[in-house]
């Protein structure tokens, strides 16, 4: 076992991906050299050389559509699009393209790609470095959807992403890049160095794809959460004294709705919580599903605590951010209710 | 005083109830451009993405650098295909009138291009296509039965009802599945060719696109991978001169050709007459040598008409001259290629008639079998169950309880 940040484990993936199997490439802006804007790729072109390992051009576009050209061909790239907001060129390649290949040519061609993508905000990035667009991913069929919350399971999730037959996006919550985030930014920052889920094994492993984890059991109030948000959740159950249940989705597609629809039955009660605006958010979906499944064992109405419906702000971005008061207080009145 | 500023907007020349005449339109004579050496470099023939390259003159004889790539047989062997294509697309096209299919789009009049470039390939090669390159599949010895099937959505489908009528698929014939997006494939293509450069392949890869789609962001994506890669891939630009019902024009803006697009790259570029089977087919081998050899992507501009609507969805009388088509002076690629084969003394016009009655025969014959498997308006069709497969390789439990929900 060694001791990793996230943007380490995100490495030691790739790195130990790549050493097992030699289809596997991967590009994207400032990758190659230099090891990408939060060096998750460093050392890769140094240990497999330019042809495995390469910058690209800046455009999003061109980034997914070779990959799938790639894909068709038999190779197995993991690609990476700088920030999750710079998503959009190429949005038409990844829902129109990749996720339905599969489908439309009956299986003749396969898109085995891994898209990874900074994403989230609490680093003062602005309205285009800080977004969660998770949701926009999840209701396109055909793509899986995954979001890590502490080194373990980004390295486990992300080999297992790579190895998926099917596209994944890999969404990499960056305020977690170096550290845990309670999500009082006026707090000391702390490192994985001190945290169990900072404890990863050097070789190969890989954390199953659709399997969600309970991070904290509790049996007042079932809380859905992934990412950064984890954390957060963590701390309002400790601050509230509330004994919540808090999982961590891991996957939002596929979704463990099997583990989320046992907590909730034996809690009665549920909240929700995203970076990402509220307005057909992801929340929204998990809201409904709980509400299918549930609704006879809910004692109070499910609650949701999201960013706002406003673009991610720059100065007011604690504001913005749906911080561990703002979560307090939405289990507070869920235990009202 | 500054004057006020004007908006432009370019118009064709010709609209309904004009007379089009293109004597104005300047057509090198057959023979009259060189051949370059396959590693030449762009900035050495950037005057080819200007011009026109031409083998066959008016009187059927095959002149100039350029020809003498193919035999007689070969020739015979794409004029059939081509008598293939288009016998096709009229039953296809009748299928769809008659109601047995939702959509159609025949390539009428621009039969060559696909059929040479076909030619020129190699099996193992991958050819990224639009809608309209059925030539590619139907010279490749795809089944043409499967290709009804798909047609007519159904029970034996190739793809089991889930694409659209046109939108075929196969990785065995090098033919990479249609979208309906436009452009998408030209970069897919380019990430084809990095990855078979990556294995150290010998393969090469094939981009397709209209004339229209090449103002598309993913024409940009395309050129500049191509370009910094070195990808060994042959993108080809169709112009046919409309996009549904906009002149190419709109999508050429001020540049002279669309050909010249690919200086800014880098890219070797070559305009080519799309009509003339013989220049299709020693300009694509050119083209698809030179990738082959490693030296790298070239961009081809096959210079067209489409002679018939865009898709059975419009007609094109509402927004050009109704004989624009017979006044475009390129001709017809079929009728050119007859004629260069019969003054070689390989063919004759009896020989051209017989060949035409058995492929449309054996179109026909096909056509009866497909629709044993039934149409989209009768008969057997692919099972409801199928829309809940290869979403995903494993089925995920959300859409299997969606599965059951439907009761399938």
């Amino acid at each position: 076992m060694a001791r990793m940040t996230m943007i380490e484990a995100i490495r030691s993936a790739q790195h130990v991906a790549m050493g097992r199997d030699d289809n596997i490439v991967v590009f994207g802006e400032d990758v190659g050299y230099f090891g990408g804007v939060f060096r998750c790729t460093q050392g890769l072109q140094e240990t497999y050389g330019p042809s495995r390992c390469f910058d690209s051009p800046i455009n999003e576009s061109g980034i997914i559509g070779a990959a799938i050209g790639m894909a068709a061909y038999g190779l197995r790239p993991c690609v990476e699009i700088q920030f999750a907001d710079y998503m959009y060129p190429g949005y038409d390649q990844l829902s129109q393209e990749a996720a339905r290949i599969r489908y439309r040519s009956d299986g003749d061609f396969t898109t085995q790609i891994t898209v990874r993508m900074p994403t989230g905000g609490g680093i003062y990035g602005g309205q285009t470095h800080s977004q969660s667009p998770e949701a926009l991913f999840a209701h396109v069929c055909g793509l899986k959807t995954v979001i890590p919350s502490n080194p373990y399971d980004a390295k486990g999730l992300l080999a297992a992403s790579i190895e998926d037959d099917d596209p994944v996006i890999f969404l990499e919550p960056k305020r977690l890049y170096n550290g845990p985030f309670d999500g009082h930014h006026d707090r000391p920052i702390t490192s994985w160095a001190k945290h169990s889920m900072g404890e990863v094994p050097e070789d190969y492993y890989t954390v199953p794809l659709g399997k969600a984890a309970i991070t904290r059991p509790g049996d007042e109030v079932t809380i859905l959460a992934y990412g950064t948000m984890v954390h957060v959740a963590l701390t309002a159950a400790e601050e509230t004294g509330i004994d919540a249940e808090v999982i961590d989705l891991r996957t939002i597609l596929p979704l463990d709705l099997e583990t989320i629809e046992t907590s909730v039955k034996r809690t009665g009660r549920c909240v929700i919580l995203h970076e990402a605006t509220k307005t057909c958010g992801f929340g929204a979906e998990l809201m409904s599903l709980v509400q299918e499944t549930c609704f006879y064992h809910l004692e109070a109405p499910i609650a949701r605590v999201t960013g706002w419906d406003t673009p991610y702000p720059h100065a007011q971005e604690w504001d913005y951010f749906p911080g561990p008061k703002r979560v307090g207080a939405a289990l507070k009145k869920v235990m009202e209710g | 005083m500054t004057k006020p500023l004007k908006f432009y907007v370019p118009e064709p020349e010709f609209r309904p109830g004009d007379q089009p005449d293109f004597s104005g339109l300047k057509l090198p004579e057959a023979g009259a451009v060189a051949r370059p050496k396959v590693n030449v470099k762009a900035e050495n023939i950037r005057d080819l993405a200007y011009t026109i390259i031409r083998v066959m003159t008016r009187e059927g004889e095959a002149v100039g650098d350029w020809a003498g790539a193919l035999s007689d047989d070969e020739a015979l062997v794409g004029l059939k295909n081509m008598i293939k294509v288009r016998a096709y697309d009229k039953r296809m096209q009748m299928a769809q009138r008659q109601g047995k299919t939702s959509f159609y789009v025949q390539c009428l009049g621009e039969e060559a291009i696909a059929c040479a470039f076909q030619q020129a390939l190699e099996k193992g090669d991958m050819n990224f296509p639009t809608y309209r390159q059925q030539g590619l599949l139907l010279s490749s010895g795809y089944p043409v039965l499967d290709m009804m099937n798909q047609v007519y959505s159904n029970s034996e489908d190739p793809l089991r009802g889930r694409q659209l009528p046109i939108m075929y698929s196969s990785k065995e014939y090098g033919f990479f599945s249609i979208s309906g997006n436009l452009a998408t494939q030209f970069i897919q293509a380019v990430g084809w060719a990095m990855a078979s450069a990556i294995k150290g392949d010998t393969k090469i890869a094939a981009g397709w696109i209209g004339d229209g789609s090449t103002a598309e962001s993913d024409f940009h994506s395309a050129m500049v991978f191509a370009s910094t890669y070195r990808a060994p891939v042959v993108l080809n630009i169709v112009n046919n001169q409309w996009a549904i019902s906009t002149f190419q024009g709109i999508a050429r803006g001020g540049a002279a050709t669309f050909a010249a697009r690919g200086h800014g790259f880098g890219i070797p570029a070559l305009r080519v007459d799309g009509n003339d089977f013989l220049a299709v087919y020693a300009v694509s081998k050119w083209a698809i040598e030179r990738a082959r050899k490693g030296y790298g992507p070239t961009l081809i501009e096959h210079v067209t008409y489409r002679a018939g609507a865009h898709s059975t969805s419009d007609d094109p009388a509402v927004y050009r001259p109704r004989k624009e088509s017979e006044e475009w002076p390129l001709g017809d690629p079929i009728e050119r290629l007859k004629t260069y084969l019969i003054k070689k003394g390989a063919w004759s016009e009896e020989r051209h008639t017989q060949a035409e009655a058995e492929i449309e025969a054996e179109i026909v014959a096909l056509q009866k079998e497909a629709e044993k498997n039934g149409t989209l308006a009768s008969g057997q069709k692919p099972s409801p169950r199928e829309m809940f497969e290869d979403v995903f390789k494993e089925t995920p439990p959300h859409l299997r309880k969606q599965r059951q929900e439907a009761g399938l």
